[in-house]
């Protein structure tokens, strides 16, 4: 039963990403299932942050078509959508490669500006909340609930008050995850989320993308290249190779895939049989 | 500093040849522009030599650096390091207590021998050395004793207070005991350095908080005054209606010289509004028909008390009428006063009421990393104008003050150097820190205005040196200055807007300053 | 017709200046990411080193003026003259600092040039009679003759050559390839055994040479100077910097002579009030939207 079919909270079709003469991305569809941790591979240049990119709204696909569908309501063409529409209307989220905090604000400030759209609703087009009036003082309240809970959630309080960029690399990882959350989306996209990270950060981090999977119910997207984390917690795996979906499956299809060990080991199609013998040893 | 262990002699020798390879660069850069002057004559332009200039520039760049070599730069314990100590709570040594006692003792004596030979100015200098030593060694004093008090807040409130009641005070000293004050001189300075820290505050939101950097500022000041002035010469209008209605085109005119530079960051963004700025003066200039084009506006009229005016007669009741008082021309220069108090308060607190609010922290998450901001749903494009409305709207509002206080205006008031002077003080005062923007407007516009007026510089520099001439090159020497000292700025620490717990400012080197 | 190529000669004597002050900006941009603000101002004082020079020469009774003119032309090289204050306070040391640092430290210093001079030399319009003078009559229709200046053919010829030694420079010697090292990566190029303060320094000083260069020809050129021109030709050599694209010496040449073109096209057939006020919309106008010039790389932005 291939589950992510039959409910995807994100359809990409046709999916091509031109730079100049570069193929970037070459004609890849596939669906990312609504309650899946679904992980895209691929060696390096292979064109995953591409991808990421183009879903996120900071590239326009040359061509092709990405569908986020709500549970209830409209579906969204994100190719349409401005890239800050992305999240503010379409809730998908997503963190960076290279970490992108807030480095001099606060921990908490960092998780304020994630909540930005609401409040800013709710201090009634700021003039408002100058004078004092409507009912920005509860959303505040509200919204540094939402960030204390996250900060418990990736271990965190304590630190709130300190500046971002004083954190450790391992808490940054974690409180960029935690931002994204703050915007509460449907879609969390996550770009290499344990590079870097050590084994003991690695395992934590499994078990916080497990805890967000089961408890808020919502889609997890992510390009990583340590194999093991991919094995261990995917639901469904896709695999690039020079800007083309090559295999799309559960990590035990993947694992078996002859062309997937090929792309990986780099080797032309007529040694594979050998190749795949020495990789089963 | 030195590395350790090389001799005494060998760092004069280095200290020597370091300093003569300066004197000779100074040399050949001043020997003919210095050394020569150019004056005009019935021929033409002709040569005036001018040797001892020469020498002495030259002699002051030698013995300046071999001084600078031997005590600061490669001494093992340069003597700036005892100085700097005073504005610290590090433990003095004895070699600091020898420097600055030695220093206070050098003062007292060069007190002393110049009030012996009739040398009043050199005296000054010697009391502002000792006045400096004292009132370090004083802040450590109080430091030392009550480690714990809130200095910055105490700072702002006193400061707030003196601002509050020192007109009403010096006038009621003035009138009952006749003292002699330079009154009017003192408030017109004042009311000059408030506007340029209510112009500060404004730039301050956009560069420090959103972190665009905008080399244009004084268009908006203009257009606050030229709305002001042409709606209050041609239609009659009133300060208080010409003041919003000001500060409201100015915000329009921030919105739109905003869209074009959208894409723009660091260095193109600032040339660029340089570049808005100089035409906006431009077309000022040569749109005679209604700006009457350098010639100017004039005959704007003051603000009244509530409908009540400031002057001796009127088809009315006066304000001094009304209250029964002698009629004084101070009394409109101390309403002034208080009215650009008032706007550059009213700037200050709806800054500081904005940074809590979403605004604000999305205009500092963008001066942080405006990719993660568009990540985070965050529309910087309205984001980013807001912050050159809001901006440009308090510089049209100082711009409408400054054009009714004034009662002239013409585009000789809004040249490129204003601008570059608002964002001097923005930058030198700590971007992002009201309070340093306001001590930097008072160090910088202040100090220099005050320079134009001080008569004891002639002791040293003969008769013929005339002060205001030389103000804008001490000018620039202290924006490099200052910068070189302190490329954060005076205040370089961030406040958190919201906290947990207990809220610690964020050191400075972590603040982005928005992207070069 | 004849007015036309009149205007294209005196456009490309003009351009020809603006693109040597361009160089030093393209190489400075190029290299730490900042615009020199004081650029300008160098040319400034170069100007008036070369009337200063031109003067003491006379008064000396050197009075052959291809000597004096080769004298001239030297002191600016031989003695970096304001290169070398630029060298000293600019933020060459300290090129890690926040950019807002290295604008208002710029500033700075052209405030501080604009007023020593101001201060030094006296805030009146400074003339200078004739140097050279002559020219050819290049062509004629009706009444009207095109006339090619000598001093045009000078500033051609020297900017020709003075660009010819700098192209050689940048691609031929050690200091280019440094150069192109830090231009790419600085921290890399220090690793690798490239002394970076030292060549930033020599980037500023051989920009400033040039700029002091422009200056004179200025001098030559117009016949007047006073401590203010730097500004305006400092805006408008930046923008032909830009519109070349940074970092590209041709570009900056190229740039050049477009700027210049259009502003003597505009002034000879539109209004000279608005002068510059074409000269800033080109500026907002190239910035805004060919941001990476001509002849210069495209910018990527990395997410």
């Amino acid at each position: 039963m291939i589950s992510w079919h039959e409910d995807p909270v994100l359809k990409v079709e046709h999916l091509t990403m031109r730079f100049g003469g570069l193929v970037a991305i070459d004609d890849v569809s596939f669906d990312v299932g609504r309650h899946d941790i679904t992980a895209l591979i691929g060696p390096n240049g292979a064109g995953k942050t591409t991808v990421f990119n183009c879903i996120t709204g900071f590239y326009k696909p040359t061509e092709g078509t990405m569908e986020l569908r709500q549970p209830e309501g409209p579906a969204f063409r994100l190719e349409r959508l401005d890239d800050h529409q992305i999240n503010a209307s379409a809730r998908v989220a997503r963190t960076f490669q290279n970490i992108r905090l807030f480095a001099g604000m606060t921990v908490l400030e960092n998780l304020m500006v994630a909540q930005h759209n609401g409040l800013s609703r709710a201090s009634a087009l700021t003039v408002g909340a100058i004078l004092g009036l409507g009912n920005f003082a509860r959303a505040e309240k509200a919204a540094v609930e939402l960030a204390r809970h996250w900060l418990e959630r990736v271990g965190l309080v304590s630190r709130a008050d300190e500046p971002a960029g004083d954190l450790p690399y391992g808490d940054q990882r974690r409180l960029e995850i935690a931002r994204a959350m703050c915007t509460r989306p449907l879609l969390l996209c996550l770009d290499e989320p344990a590079a870097g990270l050590n084994a003991r950060e690695s395992d934590g981090l499994n078990e916080l993308l497990y805890s967000i999977r089961e408890q808020e119910k919502i889609a997890i997207f992510l390009i990583e290249h340590d194999m093991s984390v991919v094995m261990a917690i995917s639901d469904h795996i896709i695999v690039l190779d020079y800007g083309k979906k090559i295999a799309d499956g559960t990590p035990k299809a993947i694992r078996d895939d002859a062309s997937v060990i090929a792309a990986y080991l780099g080797v032309p199609d007529e040694e594979l049989p050998d190749a795949v013998s020495e990789v089963r040893l | 500093m030195a590395e350790p262990g090389i001799s005494f002699s060998q760092r004069v020798k280095t200290a020597l040849w370091d300093s003569f390879l300066a004197g000779l660069i100074a040399f050949a850069l001043f020997s003919l522009v210095l050394g020569l002057r150019t004056e005009d004559n019935v021929t033409g332009l002709t040569l005036q030599p001018r040797p001892m200039l020469l020498a002495t520039a030259v002699g002051i760049v030698f013995f300046g650096r071999l001084l600078l070599n031997l005590f600061v730069w490669q001494a093992e314990h340069p003597l700036t390091a005892s100085f700097a100590k005073l504005f610290t709570r590090e433990p003095f040594d004895r070699r600091d207590v020898t420097v600055l006692g030695g220093t206070a003792a050098f003062a007292v004596l060069g007190i002393i021998v110049a009030m012996l030979l009739g040398a009043p100015a050199y005296a000054l200098i010697a009391t502002a050395v000792l006045v400096f030593v004292g009132l370090g060694l004083l802040r450590r004093a109080i430091v030392y004793a009550f480690p714990d008090l809130p200095y910055a807040r105490i700072f702002v409130v006193a400061g707030i207070l003196f601002a509050l009641f020192f007109p009403l005070t010096t006038y009621a000293l003035e009138s009952a005991f006749h003292l002699g004050m330079p009154l009017r001189y003192w408030f017109d300075l004042s009311i000059l350095v408030l506007t340029y820290v209510m112009l500060g505050w404004g730039l301050n939101i956009v560069v420090g908080l959103a972190g665009l950097l905008d080399l244009g500022y004084v268009a908006f000041y203009a257009v606050g005054a030229y709305t002001f002035a042409l709606l209050a010469t041609h239609f009659g209008l009133g300060f208080w209606i010409c003041l919003p209605i000001a500060g409201l085109a100015a915000a329009a005119w921030g919105i739109i010289l905003g869209f074009p530079v959208l894409r723009l960051r660091g260095d193109y963004l600032a040339i660029v509004t340089l570049a808005f700025g100089e035409i906006i003066r431009i077309v000022l200039l040569n749109w005679t028909e209604v700006t009457n084009g350098p010639n100017g506006i004039s005959g704007i009229p003051k603000p009244t008390f509530f409908g009540l005016p400031f002057a001796p007669f009127a088809d009315g009741t006066t304000f001094a009428q009304f209250f029964g008082l002698k009629y004084d021309a101070l009394h409109g220069i101390i309403f002034l006063y208080y009215v650009i108090l008032a706007l550059a308060l009213l700037t200050n607190l709806v800054t500081l009421r904005m940074r809590r609010l979403p605004i604000g922290r999305a205009w500092e998450a963008m001066r942080e990393d405006e990719i993660a901001c568009r990540s985070l749903g965050i529309n910087t494009t309205i984001t980013k104008l807001t912050a050159f409305a809001t901006g440009a709207m308090f510089g049209g509002l100082a711009g409408g003050f400054f054009a009714t206080r004034q009662g002239f205006i013409s585009p000789e008031s809004f040249t490129f150097i204003e601008s570059a002077i608002i964002l001097a003080i923005v930058v030198l005062g700590g971007m992002g820190s009201q309070l340093g923007v306001a001590i930097a407007a008072v160090v910088l516009v202040g100090g220099f205005e005050a320079l134009r007026h001080t008569d004891g510089l002639q002791t040293f520099f003969g008769e013929g040196f005339d002060p205001a001439l030389y103000r804008m090159l001490l000018f620039g020497i202290a924006m490099v200055g200052i910068m070189v000292w302190r490329p954060r700025g005076l205040i370089s620490s961030r406040a958190p807007t919201i906290a947990l717990g207990d809220a610690r400012p964020i050191s400075a080197d972590l603040v982005n300053e928005g992207r070069a | 017709m004849a007015y036309f190529l009149q205007q294209l000669i005196n456009g490309i004597a003009l351009g020809s200046i603006y693109g040597l002050i361009a160089i030093g900006y393209t190489m400075v941009y190029g290299i730490i990411g900042m615009i020199n603000f004081a650029h300008g101002d160098i040319f400034m004082v170069g100007a008036f080193i070369a009337l200063i020079a031109f003067l003491a020469l006379m008064a000396l009774g050197v009075t052959m003026i291809p000597l004096a003119l080769l004298i001239v032309l030297v002191v600016p090289w031989r003695s970096p003259p304001s290169g070398a204050g630029q060298w000293n306070a600019s933020p060459t040391g300290r090129y890690a600092n926040p950019f807002a640092w290295r604008l208002i430290t710029a500033i700075g210093m052209s405030i501080v040039l604009q007023n020593f001079i101001q201060v030094a030399q006296g805030a009146r319009v400074k003339p200078l009679q004739p140097v050279i003078t002559g020219g050819y009559e290049f062509f004629k229709d009706g009444d009207f003759t095109v006339i090619i200046s000598n001093i045009q053919i000078l500033i051609v010829v020297t900017t020709l050559v003075l660009m010819t030694a700098f192209w050689l420079i940048i691609s031929r010697t050690a200091l280019g390839r440094a150069q192109r090292a830090c231009e790419q990566d600085r921290l890399m190029a220090a690793l690798s055994g490239v002394n970076v303060d030292r060549t930033i320094s020599l980037t500023f000083v051989l920009g400033a040479a040039l700029a002091a260069v422009a200056g004179l020809l200025y001098l030559l050129y117009y016949g007047v100077i006073d401590f203010f021109i730097g500004f305006v030709v400092g805006i408008k050599a930046f923008t032909a910097a830009v519109f070349g694209g940074i970092g590209s010496l041709p570009g900056a040449m190229l740039g050049g002579l477009v700027i210049g073109l259009i502003e003597t096209f505009w002034s000879a057939y539109f209004t000279i009030e608005y002068k510059d006020v074409a000269a800033f919309s080109m500026l907002a106008i190239v910035l805004i939207f060919f941001p990476t010039g001509l002849l210069g790389r495209p910018e990527v932005e990395k997410v």
